[in-house]
C-alpha cells in the first residue's frame, strides 16, 4: 500500500496519518462536571466544525467549573501554495557574518536603543535579545562588534524613549511587550509610533517590536518595520537589522 | 522541622563567616536608616491613626495630610505630633481632621501649638488604639490558623491576576477548591512606582489588580468563607515592594493578610527606586510585618531571571543573607522569613537538575528555621506548554526532596498569558501528584561525600562569602552602585522617590514604631 503524499494546495492537521485532520483541544466550561457537561462540551466542539469529537477527559474543578481534554477531526484545510510569508524575511547570518556584513555595507556601527514600554515590567524578552549572554548559546546584540546597544530596561515612557533615541542618534529602536491583558500591548505600541511621528523621528529609525504576542503582521499593521514573536533568537533580529540597514545605506 | 530532609555538609566556619559579614554589612546601612524617615513611613502612621479615603480630586487622605506638613516644613518632626496637635486644637478625630485638610479648610501647620501634656496624652491614646487594632487582627488570624489547621508544607501557592477584584475572587475560590493553600493577588503592573496607594475596590488593572485596602478586605473575606468550606486555613498574599512598602504592610496588617512580598533591595535594583528610600521603607514595613505575624517573601528569584543562574547563584545566597539580617533588625522571627530562590537553570544544561538540588539544599540548610519560598521556571518557558509542564514536575520534585516551605506553582502557560483557570488546576494536580508520590524521598537521601551536590553547595557558599567580603569592604550602598547585584548598577542619589526621604529632626517622634519595637524587643528577650 502506498503512503498518501501531502497535497500542498489542501493541507490539514496530521495526527497519525496524512489528512486525518486530528486536533487536540482543552478548555474549561463554567458548569459542574457530569454527563450533561460532557455533552455540552461535545456539542460545542462539534459546532466548531469538528467531527468524531471525543471527550477524553473531564474533571470537576470545584465551584461549577469543568476542565475538558477533547480530540476531534477537522474537515477544513488551507491552500499552502497561495500563502504569503508573514514573517520577517532576511537572510539568516551568525554574529560574525552580521558584523562583517555591516562593516562592508553600512560602514559604521549601528546604534540600537531597546526598552519595554508602558506598564510592562518584564524585561525577559528584551534581555534575551540584547544582553551579552543572549539565549541558548545565541549571543545577545551587545556582544556584536558593530552594534552599540542602549538597554533602557522596563516601564519606559514612550516620550522618554523618544528622547533617548534623539540623544544617541539611534538607528534602531527595539520595543518589547511581554505581559499583556486586554490588548494593552497594542495601545502601548501605537502610542510609541504616535510619539515618534509627532517628533518627526519615525522615518529616521528602524522600528522593531518583539514579544510572545507579537507577529510581524501585527507589528506592520501598527506602523512598525518588523515584529518578532516567540522563539526569536538574537541572531534573527541581528540579521534583519543588518540587511535593513544595508538597504537604507544604499 | 518535622520533615525529614537530606543533610548537606556545609563548612560551618563558612556559614558563620557569611552571617557575620552580612550582619556587618547591614549594621552599616541600619545606622543610615535610623537617622531618616520618608513620606511613606509618615503616611503609614497617618493610616494607622485611622486616616483613610480620598479628597475631591481623588488624592488619598494620608498623602494629603503628610504633604500638608511636608510643604509647611514640619515633616522632620514626624506626622504623629502634627495630627495629635490638630486633633486637640480642632476637637476632631484624625479622619475628620484629614477630611477638613482635604477640603483645604486649614493647614496643620497653621494651628497653634496646644498644651504639651494634652497633646502627648492624645498621641498615647491614638497609638494605643492603633497598635491594639493590629494586635487584635493578628490574634484573630493566629486563632483561625490554629483552629482550621496549618496545611502541610510545601504550601501550594497560586496567583490570580485578572485585574478585577471580583473576578479574582471567582478564580481564587476555584483555586482553593482545587487545593491551593495560598492565593496571591498579583498587582497591576507599575503600581510599585505609584507614590500613593489607590483607594477602593477596583475592576480595571493591567497584568494584575491594584493593591487597595478595600481589595484586600474583599479577597480576605472571600477566602475566610471558602476556607470554612474546605476546612483548612488559606493564606492571602500581596506585594509590599515599591514606593509604598510600609503603607501596604499597614493595610495588610489591618486586613489580615498572611504574606507580603517584601525584599530589602528589589525596588532599588528592579524598579529603580531610590536606595535610601527603599532601605528606610523596608525597615518600617518589616517591623509592621513582624508585629502582625505576616510572613515576608524576598525576591532573590529576580537575580537569576536576568543573570545566569549557575554563574550568579552566589548572588542569590548573598542577598538571602542580607535580607535575613535586615529582617532580624526589624525583630522578625525566622519562621516569618520566606527566603526566596528559584528553579531557573536552562533545561539544556547537563545535570541542571543536580545544580537545582544543590542550590535548593543550600537555601534550606542555611536558613533551617525560615520558610523558604521557591519560585518556578519562567525564563526558559517558551510557550511549549507540554515541555513547560515537564519542567514544573522536576521543579516540584526538587522542592519535596529538599524540604521547601512555600511552593509558587509553575504555570504551563508562563510567558503566554496570565493563568487560565485550568492552568492553575493543572499546576495544583502536578504538585499534589509529585508531593504525594515522593512524599518521604527527602528522608531516604544521603548526598555522596565529595559528590557533585555537596561540592556545588559549598562552592556557592564560598563565592557568597567572597562577595560579602567585598561588599563589606566597599559598603553595601557602594556595592549596589557598582552593579554587584543582578548586574544592575544604581546610584545612591538617583531613582524614584528620593524626594520623599528626609532626615529626622531632633524632636522626631514615631510612637507607633517605638511601641511596636518595645513589644517585639520584649518578646525576643
Amino acid at each position: 500500500m502506498s503512503v498518501k503524499k501531502v497535497n500542498l494546495s489542501h493541507i490539514k492537521p496530521y495526527g497519525d496519518q496524512m489528512d486525518d485532520g486530528a486536533v487536540q483541544l482543552s478548555f474549561t466550561l463554567p458548569v459542574s462536571n457530569g454527563p450533561r457537561a460532557r455533552e455540552a462540551a461535545r456539542q460545542l466542539v462539534s459546532s466548531m466544525g469538528f467531527s468524531e469529537v471525543q471527550i477524553v477527559f473531564s474533571e470537576d474543578l470545584g465551584d461549577d467549573f469543568t476542565f475538558f481534554v477533547v480530540y476531534g477531526r477537522t474537515e477544513k484545510f488551507v491552500d499552502y501554495d497561495s500563502i504569503k510569508a508573514l514573517g520577517v524575511e532576511s537572510p539568516k547570518m551568525d554574529m560574525e557574518q552580521v558584523d562583517e556584513y555591516i562593516s562592508t555595507n553600512v560602514r559604521r556601527p549601528v546604534t540600537i536603543v531597546g526598552a519595554t514600554i508602558g506598564t510592562d515590567a518584564h524585561t525577559v524578552g528584551l534581555d534575551s535579545i540584547l544582553n551579552m549572554k543572549g539565549f541558548h548559546g545565541d549571543s545577545g546584540l551587545e556582544r556584536y562588534k558593530m552594534f552599540k546597544v542602549y538597554n533602557l530596561g522596563s516601564q519606559v515612557a514612550p516620550t522618554e524613549l523618544a528622547k533617548k533615541v534623539r540623544d544617541v542618534n539611534a538607528d534602531v529602536v527595539l520595543v518589547s511587550q511581554v505581559v499583556t491583558q486586554r490588548n494593552i500591548h497594542i495601545k502601548h505600541l501605537t502610542e510609541l509610533v504616535d510619539v515618534l511621528e509627532a517628533e518627526g523621528m519615525r522615518d529616521k529609525v528602524l522600528l522593531i517590536a518583539g514579544g510572545p504576542r507579537i507577529t510581524h503582521e501585527l507589528a506592520v499593521e501598527l506602523g512598525y518595520d518588523a515584529g518578532f514573536g516567540a522563539g526569536t533568537m538574537p541572531s534573527d533580529v541581528a540579521s534583519y537589522i543588518a540587511s535593513e540597514m544595508a538597504k537604507r545605506t544604499q | 522541622m518535622n520533615k525529614k530532609i537530606p543533610h548537606l555538609d556545609l563548612d560551618e566556619n563558612l556559614v558563620r563567616r557569611a552571617r557575620e559579614l552580612a550582619k556587618d554589612v547591614t549594621d552599616d546601612v541600619q545606622r543610615f536608616i535610623d537617622a531618616k524617615s520618608t513620606t511613606s513611613v509618615e503616611r503609614t502612621v497617618a493610616r494607622l491613626y485611622g486616616i483613610d479615603g480620598i479628597d475631591a480630586e481623588g488624592v488619598p487622605l494620608p498623602n494629603v495630610v503628610v504633604d500638608d506638613v511636608k510643604n509647611g516644613g514640619g515633616i522632620d518632626r514626624g506626622i504623629a505630633y502634627w495630627i495629635a496637635n490638630g486633633c486637640v486644637a480642632k476637637s476632631m478625630t484624625p479622619q475628620e481632621l484629614a477630611e477638613a485638610i482635604g477640603r483645604r479648610e486649614f493647614s496643620l501647620m497653621d494651628l497653634p501649638p496646644q498644651n504639651e501634656g494634652i497633646v502627648a496624652e492624645k498621641i498615647d491614646e491614638m497609638t494605643r488604639s492603633a497598635v491594639k487594632r493590629i494586635a487584635e487582627v493578628r490574634e484573630m488570624r493566629d486563632r483561625m490558623l490554629e483552629e482550621l489547621g496549618d496545611p502541610p508544607q510545601p504550601y501550594l501557592y497560586v496567583i490570580v491576576a485578572t485585574g478585577n477584584i471580583y473576578e479574582d475572587v471567582v478564580q481564587a475560590r476555584a483555586a482553593v477548591k482545587e487545593g491551593a493553600d495560598i492565593v496571591a493577588v498579583i498587582r497591576s503592573t507599575a503600581q510599585s512606582l505609584l507614590d500613593y496607594v489607590p483607594y477602593g475596590a477596583t475592576t480595571e488593572g493591567y497584568g494584575g489588580t491594584y493593591a487597595t485596602q478595600e481589595n484586600f478586605k474583599i479577597m480576605r473575606r472571600a477566602l475566610d468563607e471558602v476556607q470554612q468550606e474546605v476546612g483548612r486555613y488559606v493564606r492571602l498574599t500581596n506585594y509590599a515592594s515599591g514606593l509604598c512598602m510600609p503603607e501596604i504592610s499597614a493595610m495588610g496588617a489591618l486586613e489580615g493578610l498572611d504574606f507580603l512580598l517584601n525584599d530589602s533591595m528589589y525596588g532599588i535594583l528592579f524598579r529603580n527606586i531610590n536606595m535610601i528610600r527603599t532601605f528606610v521603607d523596608q525597615y518600617t514595613s518589616r517591623l509592621i510585618s513582624a508585629y502582625s505575624h505576616i510572613t515576608i517573601n524576598t525576591g532573590e528569584d529576580n537575580y537569576i531571571k536576568t543573570s545566569d543562574p549557575i554563574d550568579r547563584a552566589h548572588t542569590v545566597t548573598t542577598s538571602q543573607l542580607i535580607n535575613e539580617q535586615f529582617a532580624l533588625k526589624s525583630y522578625m522571627k525566622p519562621k516569618y522569613m520566606g527566603i526566596g530562590h528559584a528553579f531557573e537553570i536552562d533545561p539544556d544544561v547537563p545535570n541542571g537538575f543536580l545544580y537545582e538540588i544543590a542550590h535548593a539544599m543550600l537555601t534550606r540548610e542555611l536558613f533551617p528555621e525560615a520558610t523558604p519560598k521557591y519560585m518556578p521556571p519562567t525564563r526558559h518557558m517558551t510557550g511549549n506548554i507540554f515541555k513547560g509542564y515537564a519542567m514544573n514536575t522536576l521543579y516540584n520534585l526538587v522542592s519535596i526532596m529538599t524540604g521547601q516551605s512555600i511552593q509558587l506553582l509553575g504555570m504551563l502557560t508562563e510567558a503566554v498569558h496570565t493563568p487560565f483557570l485550568q492552568d492553575r488546576y493543572l499546576a495544583i494536580s502536578n504538585a499534589k501528584y509529585v508531593f504525594n508520590n515522593a512524599k518521604n524521598i527527602g528522608g531516604e537521601i544521603v548526598f555522596k561525600r565529595d559528590g557533585f551536590i555537596q561540592k556545588r553547595a559549598n562552592e556557592v557558599l564560598e563565592n557568597a562569602v567572597k562577595l560579602l567580603e567585598h561588599v563589606k569592604e566597599v559598603g553595601l550602598i557602594s556595592a549596589i552602585e557598582e552593579g554587584t547585584f543582578g548586574d544592575i548598577a544604581r546610584k545612591r542619589d538617583e531613582g524614584k522617590g528620593g524626594d520623599g526621604v528626609f532626615s529626622k529632626g531632633e524632636d522626631y517622634y514615631n510612637p507607633i514604631l517605638e511601641s511596636m519595637v518595645d513589644e517585639l524587643r520584649g518578646e525576643r528577650v
